[in-house]
């Protein structure tokens, strides 16, 4: 693995009493694809929530190397500004902007990147209607990429539930990010639009964007990422490539802990 | 048989409706005779027409539910969508429109003009809080707050330094503006309920500081001898200063249908839409919160401020009364009734609102309990608005063509 894009080290968080992060240590690499898994409540989504600055973490340090860019200290900043360090997310239960068309969901995506405000909203200057043409075909692209591009006009949430999850993934794409963070993807989908997103983030990948998923199709994790975090209780309880994971005792333990207590 | 059963349910609802208007419908005390009068025709008018009134919504209901296509997406605001669509219908439109109206005050009393240019100011109040309320989505219930900072501007800066009407007008603007970001910083974390409740305290707070600061704003009595906008140094007669201030107010609002137009289709017009869909999703698609709502609040405000400044200068008078929370309500049923965001929805929305009343003389006792029917029947019946929002198409056939 190369020089690391993304290193957590030692991240806490509590809520009240309860602890959903107990110091996890986790390192994506250039271009890598890694998976995050553990069963349910086990701290997967508090996690991508300290890393994208919905949450402020209670202990520990993130650091964002992105490419080309200076490595930052990520802890307690804004989300938006998470974003423009290069860190974008997809979110478990969708969340589009339901009354905008499926281009300006995509288009949201990349204000971050351009910098018109209102006087050249108002003036529309040559450099303002140049970002927008900019913003404008940038987004379609990133539509076709993840094959919405017919939809453009539609307002998101007349989509179906397959393609509202690519929809996402295209939003956060247009910020440009280093590392895209996706919070089960799969969720809901059928076989086949299962087989298109691992397609999708196949190329994702392949385009140089380092990704981390949470997923709980085993199936679809075992194939796609190179290498494999499990948490639990909000620790890490192992790491390593799929074939290691899948033979791992303590990951047994997590998923099928009772089947292991009745075996006691 | 469903008819029967909705017969019964209405009679059932009628009667509890009878029975919690009893004790202010039917009863009167009467203190001379020491009697209690018992009104029961009352008692029979509200329960027939309550129960007429709900029979009727739920057969209404009833008949929606089983013809489907009649939903809402169907409706007359498309009909004028499809004009505006079209780019030469559209002109000869807007054409028509404009000519109707820089025609209107020759053939309109000096009187009917002047409830033209209270309309017009609606508009633009409704253009400025649809940017607050319809595209940001922040309930402002104290909007007539910047109304009232732009009146008093140019009232007290003409008082003390006898300033006209075109340099009080940007200073009131401004003011305004300035108040908005006041008002915006300290609820930017606040939201729908919470947001409202202090905007309405705010609204009330300039109100009563206008009513009980008598060294500063002249409280109750108000301030008057505020002079009608100037034709470079020429007086003009009542009739003329009306007709000038009628132009001026064609001017603002084409003006301001100009740029919120273009506010509406620029990247911070879908970050303020982005804002009313999703707040958390907004943030983390790398929007500014903070600045995207300041902005909303301050360029509300800005109308809200300029348009003062023309009320100050049309009435040229000015007393606290005038900015009374009805005010704000007025506004906020404009935007809702035209159609949140929508800003065709919304130039016809304060037509309707302010000159319906100023025709219908008999009604304007009822207002109040007009524009509450209004709002309700508008939430059940037609949430969108009169003229709802349309999606915004961006130039993609150019785009396409240079697909590599
Ligand atoms: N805002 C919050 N306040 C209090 N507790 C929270 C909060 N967010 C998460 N938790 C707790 O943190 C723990 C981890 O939740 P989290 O959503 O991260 O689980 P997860 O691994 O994403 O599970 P799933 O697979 O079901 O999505 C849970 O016990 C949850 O109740
Ligand atoms: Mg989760």
């Amino acid at each position: 693995m190369s020089q690391p894009i993304l290193q957590v080290s030692a991240l806490r968080m509590t809520f009240g009493g309860v602890q959903a992060l107990a110091g996890v240590d986790l390192e994506v690499g250039e271009g890598e694809i890694v998976a995050l898994i553990g069963p349910n409540g086990a701290g997967k989504t508090t996690l991508f929530n300290c890393l994208t600055g919905m949450y402020t973490p209670t202990g520990g340090d993130i650091i964002l190397n992105a490419p080309g860019k200076k490595p930052c200290h990520l802890n307690g900043l804004k989300p938006n500004k998470i974003v423009e360090r290069g860190l974008a997310r997809t979110f478990q239960n969708i969340r589009l902007f339901g009354r905008m068309t499926v281009l300006e969901n995509v288009m949201i995506g990349r204000h971050c990147r351009a910098k018109s405000f209102i006087l050249g909203a108002i003036f529309r200057p040559p450099a303002t209607r140049r970002e927008e043409r900019d913003i404008t075909m940038k987004s379609f692209a990133l539509l076709r990429k993840v094959g919405l591009a017919d939809f453009a006009g539609e307002f998101a949430d007349s989509l179906s539930y397959g393609a509202q999850r690519r929809l996402e993934i295209a939003r956060a794409l247009a910020t440009e990010p280093a590392l895209l963070l996706l919070d089960e993807p799969a969720a809901g989908m059928n076989p086949r639009e299962t087989v298109e997103l691992t397609r999708l983030i196949q190329q994702i990948s392949a385009d140089g964007q380092a990704v981390l998923l949470i997923e709980h199709d085993m199936k679809l994790v075992m194939s796609l990422s190179q290498r494999i975090y499990v948490m639990d209780y909000g620790k890490r309880i192992a790491c390593g490539p799929p074939a290691a994971i899948r033979a791992n005792p303590a990951v047994i333990k997590a998923y099928l802990g009772e089947e292991d207590d009745a075996a006691a | 048989m469903p008819i029967l059963a909705e017969i019964r349910f209405a009679l059932r609802a009628a009667l509890w409706f009878v029975f919690l208007t009893f004790p202010i419908m039917v009863i009167k005390a009467d203190p001379i005779g020491q009697t209690v009068i018992w009104r029961w025709r009352n008692a029979v008018w509200v329960g027939a027409c309550s129960f007429f009134v709900c029979l009727a919504l739920r057969l209404w209901k009833n008949y929606r539910a089983k013809h489907p296509a009649l939903g809402p997406s169907n409706d007359g605001g498309s009909f004028i969508h499809r004009i505006l669509d079209h780019s030469g219908q559209r002109r000869a439109f807007l054409g028509i429109l404009l000519a109707a109206a820089i025609l209107f005050p020759f053939f309109a009393s000096s009187y009917q003009t002047n409830i033209m240019i209270t309309a017009l100011i609606y508009v633009v109040l409704g253009l400025g809080l649809n940017i607050v309320v319809g595209m940001a989505g922040l309930l402002d219930l104290g909007f007539v707050a910047f109304y009232a900072i732009g009146a008093y501007t140019y009232a007290l800066l003409h008082l003390h330094f006898g300033l006209g009407f075109w340099q009080s007008l940007p200073l009131g603007a401004c003011l305004a503006a300035l108040g908005g970001i006041c008002l915006g910083f300290p609820v930017l974390r606040l939201r729908g309920d919470y947001l409202a409740i202090v905007t309405l305290g705010f609204g009330e707070i300039i109100r009563l500081a206008l009513e009980n600061w008598g060294e500063f704003s002249q409280g109750p009595s108000g301030i008057a001898n505020i002079p009608r906008p100037g034709f470079f140094g020429m007086t003009l007669s009542l009739d003329q200063s009306i007709l000038f201030l009628y132009f001026i107010m064609i001017v603002f609002v084409i003006a301001t249908i100009f740029v919120v137009n273009r506010l509406r289709d620029s990247r911070i017009g879908r970050a303020w839409i982005a804002l009313r869909e999703d707040e958390i999703a907004c943030q983390a698609m790398g929007i500014d919160k903070q600045k995207t709502k300041l902005a909303a609040f301050a360029l509300g405000a800005f109308w809200a401020g300029g348009m003062g400044v023309v009320f100050a200068a049309k009435t040229t008078f000015i007393n606290p009364a005038s900015f009374t929370f009805l005010e704000s309500v007025i506004i906020l049923s404009i935007v809702v009734l035209g159609g949140m965001g929508s800003i065709v929805g919304v130039v016809c929305g304060a037509l309707i609102l302010v000159l319906l009343p100023e025709y219908l003389r008999a009604l304007s006792e009822y207002r109040m309990l007009a524009f509450g029917a209004i709002l309700v029947l508008m939430m059940i019946f037609r949430p969108q608005g009169l003229i709802p929002t349309i999606k915004s198409r961006y130039p993609l056939e150019n785009l396409t063509d240079d697909r590599p």
